[in-house]
């Protein structure tokens, strides 16, 4: 196809000469938002007041933590200097490394991106692993230099910055104002003499790529699309590729951004359908949908099923709670199937879910939505990466929960989950993060400086990771440092599993893996923190870290030699007897160690400070 | 129950108004002075004649004067309302008529009228015999005139007890045991040692001063047993000591799980009824609240509910066990409706037993003095 206006196509559709896809690449807080706002407005998408709604529509946690967790889109009408009118497909994209795969298939329904960069900040980690997403896309990059009404806007330094960490020319990098909206044209003019038109064939079987899908309360799932070939249309039966699954086509539509029916979609379009599905579980991001009657011969490149990477076990902090919690992750899970959950027990925390997700951001969120919009009071155990565990008799067993670690005897060798990670950094805080790099059993792969900052690139075990890396990062770089990081491979490793012994009972929630060199450090500091966390009782408590039968850390806690009310006469009573009551309730989210009542409470902290 | 007798019935009289508040106590006490005595005087008799409506028939072993510093009530007061409590119900030939008092001269000028009151037995708030202690507890008394004061009670009545408050911050076993040692000569058959505890809305807890630590706490506990058995005064009760026969008649009753009518404002009762069900009873606390009801509605209450059966059994061990005595079989039975033995979780009751924080024999349950000292730990266990 030329993209030439083509007779055998309704007059909703644009021809592909005149459609323009792009997405916007940004950190977080460099003005992906408002420079998308403001496209929107110049744009006639939408009045200010219905800007307004539009931004609280989106989900809560989206606005606080300044991410998108799930792909918007918007058409916008342009008309051009040259006097032709276009349309452009705004495509909002993921923000965050756990959901990179999500954030490729947006790219990958694109032709083109706005790298925005603040003129005042530069490049940050972010920007770089999916400004390298976009390239590996063949993506037209169009650089922004944003914020330069501000007065610490450097653009040119930055330009510099782009050119020497990316590799990108930049010296047309256009210099932008989102929030004053100078130089928001010359973006919509460059979009549309800059990025290539889509290409594809109005006349072949269906072809159109799932970039996204979402449960809506109304009309069920709604599935983001971006045509390739062919048409979509109401009646039409469609087959995912991947899940097998067909389904008739109840509505089409495009996002202005309020959701609008069009009669058709044509090649080079986004827009969505509904079908009346019921989970998205059956809707995954990169699969390829067709029409079931005539089916396109190859499906799009690129699908990959989303695998956790990262999990934890969910328990109620009251075991009442079990119920809701398991509804509730019903009702998430119909929005977002690339978490796993399925039942477990724990001798500590009761009947709760283990939990599988993307990453910890994703967990966060998970854990964060049930715990808002659900009200649950939840207790999350550590987060533990996925092992593969080789046992004696030659088979590789998926290790998810390290409560079910086969015995020490029959492993022959365990292998964890090493990703490559990207830091970016002010020179006065470099050594700090090598350090912590060093000490997190990182091996460096690049070093390099630009300017007054350096790029170290790492390899870095994932359970490393995990344990309070970010947190340590930002603390040693006094928040300057920024992070980004891509699964690498699967690498053999010294590895144990400590559990956490009191009054020599295994509390199951509390045992965890890790290399063998960290295995008594960890396992001391929680066997200290856990001194702190039990009461005292009445009979002496032993806290032991143990691998297998050998103890490697241990604390005690004494037991109580005085504790009797002074005073408890007549009208003392009924007071000292609710209290008593209210310690009975208590008890409830106590669990009993042999003779020692611990409570929920003390696992909870030992597990929120996230020491284990 | 059918129909066993619920025994002598306890009156408590409580009397609001201090001088000044103490920075340890978290009593329902007020710095001020009463309004008007006689309209007091009053509202005590509707009270008194309220409950005696809810207890016909009862013989009065004990009324008790707290508060406050119900020594600083006119005599004329402590007069009317031992006259009502005569009137209302038969006071036992031996009642038991205690009042507590501060050891500042004024209060004890009077111990000569509260005595023809009607007052056989007082209570001295001495806390200390130290100046210094005495400075930091916020007492108005100097160690004299508790001297004098303790003197004074000594030769107006026959029975007496003074309190002390030990384990006071920075307070070691040798000072303790010397002023201990200094104040048992002053005793007469009955003594009550507290230790010190910092209640939530008191000065000492917004001051931040802290409890001693449980090493020295334990310490300084079981010196105080030692030192009081070899006196001869053992202890009977966590915090109080007594010769053989010179226990406290009065807070027996609420050890033991006797009925006791509260009047007077916050003041708390439990009554018992025909149907053998406990009813637990508490009066406005706010003075004035409670004297405008008292006056007006002829009883200042303000919550009147039954006890649930698990309810009375948790308060009859949570009192019960503070006695070196413990519960016995026979009295638990008759007070609780169902045999001891029912009311406990054997697997607790074991686990207590083999550390050797509790004994349960023929006789019934009581505390060691190890489990004693522990004993909200061992309740909260044996409850559980």
């Amino acid at each position: 196809m030329t993209g030439m206006a083509n007779p055998g196509k309704s007059a909703a559709m644009t021809d592909l000469a005149h459609i323009r896809n792009f997405a916007i690449i940004a950190h977080i807080d460099h003005g992906k938002s408002t420079l998308a706002d403001r496209l929107i407005q110049v744009c006639g998408g939408l009045t200010d007041r219905e800007m307004r709604e539009q931004v609280l529509d989106s989900m809560e946690i989206e606005r606080e933590r300044g991410i998108t967790i799930k792909a918007q889109t918007v058409r916008l009408n342009y008309k051009a200097d040259s006097g032709e009118t276009f349309e452009l497909n705004l495509m909002d994209t993921p923000g965050h490394v756990d959901f990179s795969y999500e954030v490729s298939r947006s790219l990958a329904a694109c032709e083109g991106s706005l790298l925005v960069v603040d003129s005042t900040q530069g490049v940050e980690a972010q920007t770089l692993a999916n400004v390298y997403l976009a390239i590996n896309n063949d993506h037209e990059i169009v650089p922004v230099l944003n914020k330069i009404d501000l007065p610490a806007s450097e653009p040119d330094r930055v330009v510099q910055q782009i050119e020497e960490v990316i590799g990108l020319d930049a010296s047309d990098a256009l210099r932008v104002s989102a929030k004053t909206g100078e130089g928001v044209h010359a973006v919509l003019e460059t979009l549309v003499r800059r990025l290539p038109p889509p290409k594809g064939d109005a006349e072949a079987p269906l072809k159109a790529l799932l970039v996204d899908s979402w449960y809506d309360p109304y009309l069920g799932v709604m599935i983001l699309v971006r045509m390739y070939d062919g048409c979509l249309k109401k009646g039409m039966k469609i087959r995912f590729m991947a899940s097998g699954a067909s389904y008739q086509i109840e509505q089409v539509g495009v996002f202005t951004p309020k959701p609008e029916k069009v009669d058709e979609l044509g090649p080079g379009e986004v827009g969505y359908l509904t079908a009346s599905i019921k989970t998205v579980a059956e809707t995954r991001v990169g699969d390829t949908i067709t029409e079931d009657r005539r089916p396109t011969a190859t499906a799009l490149p690129g699908f990959k099923p989303s695998v956790p990477v990262v999990f934890c076990g969910l328990f109620p902090v009251d075991s009442a709670d079990y119920d809701d919690l398991r509804d509730a992750l019903e009702k998430l899970h119909l929005n977002d199937a690339s978490f796993h959950f399925e039942p477990e027990t724990s001798a500590a925390l009761g009947f709760g879910f283990r939990c599988g997700f993307l990453g910890l951001l994703h967990l966060e969120i998970i854990q964060e939505r049930l715990e808002r919009e659900f009200d649950l009071d939840l207790i999350t155990t550590s987060p533990s990466v996925v092992y593969r565990i080789h046992v004696a008799d030659g088979s590789t067993v998926s290790l998810h929960n390290p409560a079910d670690m086969p015995d020490a005897g029959r492993i022959t060798a365990i292998e964890e989950p090493w990703i490559k990670a990207t830091i970016l950094v002010p020179d006065e805080y470099l050594g700090a993060v090598l350090q912590l790099c060093t000490e997190r059993r990182g091996e460096q792969i690049e070093l390099t400086y630009v300017g007054s900052r350096a790029m170290a690139v790492y390899r870095l075990p994932l359970n490393e990771v995990i344990y309070d890396f970010y947190d340590r990062l930002k603390s040693v770089s006094r928040g300057y440092a920024s992070f980004d990081y891509e699964m690498d491979s699967y690498r053999e490793g010294s590895l144990v599993k400590v559990s956490i012994l009191v009054n020599s009972e295994v509390v199951d929630a509390l045992s965890f893996i890790v290399h063998s060199t960290h295995a008594e450090s960890r396992g001391r500091a929680i066997c200290e923190r856990l001194k702190d966390l039990i009461p005292r009782q009445l009979f002496k408590v032993a806290i032991q870290a143990a691998i297998g039968g050998r103890v490697v850390a241990r604390s005690t806690i004494s037991p109580l030699r005085k504790d009797v009310t002074a005073k408890c006469y007549g009208g003392d009573i009924t007071r000292k007897r609710k209290l008593l009551e209210k310690q009975k309730k208590g008890k409830k989210r106590m669990r009993q160690f042999g003779n020692v009542e611990i409570p929920q409470s003390a696992f909870l902290e030992v597990l929120k400070t996230g020491d284990t | 129950m059918d129909g066993a007798s619920p025994g002598d019935l306890a009156v408590y009289v409580h009397w609001p108004f201090c001088l000044s508040k103490c920075p340890y106590c978290d009593f329902n006490s007020y710095a001020a002075e009463a309004s008007d005595h006689a309209r007091w005087r009053q509202a005590y008799r509707n009270e008194l004649a309220w409950f005696a409506g809810r207890t016909p028939g009862r013989t009065v072993g004990s009324v008790f004067f707290g508060g406050g510093t119900p020594s600083l009530m006119e005599p004329a007061t402590v007069a009317a309302v031992l006259d009502a409590v005569a009137g209302h119900w038969t006071l036992a030939d031996d009642a038991e008529i205690t009042l507590e008092a501060n050891p500042t001269s004024v209060e004890a000028g009077k111990f000569l009228d509260f005595r023809a009151a009607g007052v056989n037995r007082v209570s001295i708030g001495v806390q200390s015999l130290e100046a210094q202690a005495l400075k930091f507890l916020g007492r108005r008394h100097s160690a004299d005139e508790a001297r004098q004061a303790i003197a004074l009670a000594a030769r107006t009545f026959d029975r007496y007890s003074f309190d002390l408050i030990y384990a006071r911050p920075d307070q070691t076993a040798t000072d303790w045991r010397r002023e201990l040692t200094g104040a048992l000569p002053l005793a007469r058959g009955h003594l009550s040692a507290y230790q010190l505890t910092i209640e939530p809305e008191t000065r000492f807890f917004e001051r931040r001063v802290s409890e001693a630590p449980d090493g020295r706490a334990e310490a300084l506990y079981d010196l105080t047993q030692e030192l009081l058995e070899a006196a001869g005064v053992p202890a009977y009760e966590v915090s109080n000591h007594a010769a053989p026969g010179q226990e406290s008649r009065h807070n027996l009753v609420y050890w033991q799980g006797g009925d006791y009518a509260g009047v007077g404002p916050g003041a708390h009762g439990r009554l018992t009824g025909d149907d053998g069900t406990v009813r637990a009873v508490s009066q406005h606390r706010a003075p004035e609240r409670w004297l405008r009801a008292a006056l007006g509605d002829g009883h200042g209450n303000e919550t009147d509910v039954p006890l649930e059966p698990r309810e009375r059994i948790e308060e009859l061990l949570m009192m019960g066990l503070r006695l070196t005595d413990g519960v016995t079989r026979d009295a638990f039975g008759r007070r609780a409706g169902l045999p001891l033995a029912a009311a406990l979780d054997p697997a607790s009751l074991r686990r207590l037993e083999a550390a050797g924080f509790l004994v349960d024999d023929a006789r019934g349950l009581r505390a060691t003095p190890a489990g004693r000292k522990r004993l909200n730990a061992v309740l909260a266990t044996l409850l559980a």
